[in-house]
């Protein structure tokens, strides 16, 4: 994809979004897999929103839902959560405990009043650096269609 | 000894349980009478809130405060007994993380008083007449405290120095803390550092003696405790009955486990953990429907058998909502989507 492209898509923001909203966006990646395909999209030079930023965990499994509870209440838009995929974990079963937690997660964000499409998981390999590009652009569009998190700009 | 310490007991919202709680401490309660006069306690005697307000600062040894912060009543009452003592002392699940009526923190005001004023069967209220903080009747105005939206631990309101978990703390702690003050009081022994939990720093499932599976540790299913008879001796979590434990301080003697009760958590988080329902989200999902065919399980199927935890927030938060990260529910401006 094009840099005008990405940037456009991205900026868009789907129907009825703030033109000038921009979201804040935590992204986790775990150390063997996803963070090597978020480097491959770097170093590829593939154009991404720039509204995310990466914290490097070793393994998705690391990412105690207490990470993402913290995340929204310090005023996070979105959390994107990407991991090996599965079959794939550099530690055997840490993404089947990731996508149970994350599964549950999203349950309990909804009951806590968030939209669960706030919060996604991810499966990134260490070669899908376009993957990673897509997977960052089509949660930013979600993002900036769901506009600002209700911890700061909600009730 | 020359002169008695003075000490005080306050309610919040709670339910009395903890006001109780202290005199199950038994003989012990003649220790606390050796050394103690008792200033203040709304449910033993009636005291008066001024005189306590017309007290020097500090004349007060100890407060214990229990129950949440639910209207600007408990909040003064707080404020007054911090002021006037030397140690204020969060007494119960309800004063340390909000405890059940912390589960308000679900809904608001609004919605509470149009359940509890007008929508409930026994509701007879015609006239729509709702609590006012200032209402105007022929004999002069009348005042009540104002309700909030959000329930606070005590701790967001006032300076704690110590906290006493437990729904309501055990006679143990309860007697752990008496000694304290009283050795403090009579001898000089030094007292805890402050903010400490008087409580253990160790997990429940540390203290419980509940035969617990080592390696390869799975929950099959999640059953409700009606659905099955547990086995005595085996581990609840084990048998698929959400326990709390794992997420749990320890302290209490894991009473509710060893009488066939799952733990539902009173005990608050254990230390270094700052929300104690995702701490238990994250030990229950490690454990539940794991298979030997992980990889070729669909999300949707993995979402499937996790639903069947049937009310994440009710469950993991029952006692500590007011002290979990984001506190209180929230509203998205927009209408959004739902996960089942």
């Amino acid at each position: 994809m094009s840099t005008d492209a990405a940037h456009k898509s991205a900026s868009q923001g789907g129907n009825g979004g703030d033109e000038h909203f921009e979201p804040r966006i935590l992204v986790f990646c775990c150390n063997w897999c996803s963070y090597a395909g978020a480097d491959l999209a770097g170093v590829s030079r593939l154009q991404m929103p720039p509204y995310f930023r990466v914290i490097r965990t070793m393994c998705s499994a690391r990412v105690d839902p207490e990470f993402i509870m913290r995340a929204f209440q310090k005023g996070a838009d979105g959390v994107l959560v990407a991991g090996c995929h599965p079959a794939d974990c550099h530690y055997i079963g840490g993404n089947y405990r990731t996508r149970r937690r994350m599964a549950l997660m999203k349950v309990l964000l909804q009951q806590f009043g968030f939209d669960p499409d706030r919060l996604r998981l991810e499966w990134v390999s260490a070669g899908e650096g376009e993957k990673f590009q897509k997977t960052i652009i089509e949660f930013t569009n979600t993002i900036k269609e769901l506009g600002v998190s209700p911890m700061k700009g909600g009730e | 000894m020359a002169e008695k310490i003075k000490i005080a007991q306050y309610w919040g919202a709670g339910c009395g349980g903890c006001d109780v709680a202290l005199l199950d401490i038994d003989a012990k309660i003649l220790d606390v009478h050796a050394i103690a006069e008792v200033v203040f306690w709304p449910i033993g005697f009636d005291g008066k809130l001024h005189d306590i307000e017309n007290m020097p600062d500090k004349s007060i040894t100890v407060s214990f405060y229990n129950g949440a912060i639910r209207n600007s009543e408990n909040e003064h009452v707080a404020k007054v007994l911090r002021q006037k003592s030397v140690i204020m002392i969060s007494f119960g699940s309800c004063a340390c993380y909000g405890g059940t009526p912390g589960l308000a923190n679900v809904t608001n005001k609004q919605e509470v008083f149009q359940t509890v004023y007008k929508d409930t069967q026994s509701t007879d209220n015609a006239a729509g007449v709702m609590p006012l903080t200032h209402s105007k009747v022929k004999e002069g105005e009348l005042e009540l405290p104002e309700f909030y939206d959000t329930v606070k631990t005590l701790d967001e309101v006032v300076d704690v120095d110590y906290f006493m978990p437990g729904c309501p703390p055990t006679v143990n702690l309860i007697a752990m803390a008496v000694d304290a003050v009283a050795q403090h009081v009579t001898k000089g022994t030094p007292l805890p550092p402050k903010g400490a939990v008087i409580a253990s720093d160790k997990t429940l499932c540390d203290e419980c003696k509940r035969e617990r599976v080592e390696k390869g540790r799975k929950i099959e299913r999640i059953y409700q405790a009606y659905e099955i008879t547990p086995d005595p001796k085996k581990c609840l979590l084990d048998q698929g009955i959400i326990c709390i434990g794992p997420a749990t301080r320890a302290g209490c003697g894991a009473m509710c486990p060893n009488a066939q009760m799952p733990c539902r958590g009173c005990m608050g988080p254990t230390k270094g953990v700052m929300e104690q329902g995702a701490s238990m989200l994250s030990a229950l999902s490690s454990l539940l429907g794991m298979t030997d065919s992980e990889a070729g399980l669909s999300e949707e199927s993995i979402m499937n058998i996790m639903l069947q935890v049937k009310d994440p927030l009710g469950t993991f938060y029952a006692f500590t909502l007011p002290k979990s990260l984001l506190k209180r529910t929230v509203t998205e401006k927009k209408k959004k989507k739902t996960v089942t």
